[in-house]
């Protein structure tokens, strides 16, 4: 039964999830599914987390449905379902476009090969090596090495080339140079198995099939049911505290950010000294900002590429793609093929972002960049659509504040915690028997397909636990 | 359980995960992994389903031992009489 609110819900279930990220919900299909009663609770009054869209004068906005890498159609097919599956579709252009190089690719092993033989004049044996490389990589490889020092050890001083390579990535989990090379190498590798894809209909259409989905599977789903703490006793979970109810459950698995499961759920007297001690060192990661451009009904625009990677900045830096003046951002196109059912055109600009530099601003200063973060992105973008101005009819900025507001995650982040996040997602139950979560952690587990896989490795852990009680 | 009967369970769920998987000339000391396309994320699947039907906890350190289906007999024989 899908409810608006808390109280639909019943006494007593077998596990109660936390929010409805993409690995809330697969957790919440996957133990549904496995024969547990499940309660999921939602926060907010739309399903998916930051898998999420909003609607503006008739246009429809997705937030995070940028691009994702082809393992997501045998996830889909195995944690989902069929329909959901035959739903994603290939995004075929994606565009660079920089001081350093400008190039139109389908994204995979095969095409970025031949890109870098001809116009980067790497030789073949380097380009396999490297992908032979970044292809064996798996989560219990060294982590000393970091991607900046990958790239050096492949093509030493290109900067272009680890401007190809590494701006991507950046946009699709917050990654740096300086991260562990591992989280780099399985990220990318995803990718580059066959390209980029999509999902047909948008995020508002994937959503409703999972919904679909979980109430089929028996899942409880309150929306608007805000969790306030995870109650435990005798160092077990007993359940949740939502307002005045008490919901008992010996199982508990937190879609929120991991910190914020810790210190403002659980509470850190829950936890044992030595695991809050691992915490401690735990950094989120960074957050986002994005700029929403809706083009009239009567307008079309022409066809500049479904994903494009641009940048005035000169050389490729970290920093630089994190600054609150970047010159860097990707531009996602909804063309009418995004939803056939609903002919209109919508571009969404994203950027990297630091929480801090907007948090600290006062009301007028905020607005103020914001209307000049619109404006930087409307010249980037007139570059490509010379007449955009004249084509809008909606204009509208997001900013870590904004992501902060909708996931309640510490410091907004859009993109989880860094690599040292991923053991404390995992270990928790250890620290406070009955507790799991679910989550972007550690950099190789966000993104939509690693949230989506990482929910079905914990509710592997959830039926173990639940099954030994 | 028989060794054959096992070795039916872990066919039979295989096929659950992948219907399309083609395990007619499958060689029974060869790593599955190799033979059938098998990631990760499938071997998580093999675990789960046999914690469902026999209620049987396969720790992580263990799950090397379902490489092969002669080790899956191997690992999966004590565990099932017991079971």
């Amino acid at each position: 039964m899908l409810h608006k609110t808390v109280n639909g819900a019943g006494e007593r279930y077998d596990v109660i999830v936390i929010g409805s990220g993409l690995g809330g919900l697969t957790s919440a299909n996957r133990l549904a599914r496995s024969g547990h009663k499940v309660l999921l609770l939602e926060h907010h009054h739309q399903l998916g987390g930051l898998a999420t869209w909003f609607k503006r004068k008739g246009h429809i906005f997705d937030v995070s449905l940028h691009g994702f890498p082809y393992g997501m159609v045998k996830t889909c097919r195995k944690y989902w379902n069929r329909k959901i599956m035959e739903s994603i579709v290939q995004l075929k252009k994606i565009v660079f476009d920089n001081p350093q190089f400008s190039l139109t690719t389908t994204f995979d092993r095969q095409d970025f090969t031949k890109i870098l033989i001809n116009k980067f004049k790497i030789s073949q044996a380097t380009i396999d090596d490297f992908f032979n490389t970044v292809a064996a990589m798996n989560f219990y490889d060294d982590q000393s090495m970091s991607t900046l020092d990958l790239f050096e050890k492949f093509f030493p001083g290109r900067d272009d080339v680890h401007r190809l390579l590494m701006e991507p990535i950046t946009y699709a989990n917050g990654s740096t140079l300086m991260d562990p090379a591992i989280t780099y190498g399985i990220v990318f590798s995803n990718f580059m198995n066959k390209g980029v894809f999509t999902f047909k209909g948008g995020t508002d259409h994937l959503i409703g099939m999972m919904t679909d989905e979980l109430l089929k599977n028996g899942v409880t789903i309150c929306k608007n049911s805000k969790v306030d703490r995870i109650v435990s006793e005798g160092g077990r979970v007993r359940g949740v505290q939502v307002g005045d109810r008490f919901i008992a459950s010996a199982t508990v698995v937190s879609n929120s950010g991991i910190l914020n499961t810790i210190y403002d759920l659980a509470g850190e007297d829950t936890f044992p000294e030595e695991f809050l001690e691992k915490v401690k060192p735990v950094r989120v990661n960074t957050s986002s900002c994005q700029v929403y451009i809706g083009i009239k009904k009567e307008e079309q625009i022409d066809d500049i590429g479904d994903l494009l990677f641009v940048s005035t900045a000169k050389e490729f830096s970290s920093d630089e793609l994190l600054d609150m003046h970047t010159r860097s951002r990707t531009f996602s196109l909804y063309y009418p093929k995004t939803r056939p059912d609903h002919n209109r055109y919508t571009i969404v600009a994203s950027m990297n972002s630091k929480f801090d530099d907007w948090a600290g601003l006062d009301d007028s200063k905020y607005e103020a960049e914001k209307q000049s973060l619109i404006e930087r992105t409307l010249v980037d973008l007139e570059r490509y659509i010379p007449d955009i101005r004249q084509k809008t009819d909606w204009l509208e900025a997001a900013t870590p504040k904004t992501i902060h507001r909708y996931t309640l995650h510490t410091k907004g982040t859009s993109f989880g915690t860094k690599f040292e996040g991923l053991d404390i997602s995992r270990s928790i139950f250890k620290a406070l028997p009955g507790l799991f979560h679910v989550g972007s952690v550690g950099i190789i587990m966000s993104g939509w397909l690693g949230a989506i896989n990482y929910g079905v490795i914990v509710a592997n852990d959830v039926d173990g636990y639940i099954r030994s009680l | 359980m028989t060794i054959d009967e096992i070795k039916n369970v872990i066919l039979e769920i295989i096929q659950d995960i992948d219907d399309e998987a083609d395990l007619t000339n499958l060689d029974p000391s060869e790593a599955l992994r190799d033979q059938l396309d098998l990631d990760s994320m499938d071997f998580l699947d093999i675990v789960m389903e046999l914690r469902k039907r026999y209620q049987i906890q396969i720790p992580e350190a263990d799950y090397p031992q379902l490489a092969t289906l002669d080790s899956c007999v191997n690992y999966l024989m004590p565990r099932l009489e017991a079971a």
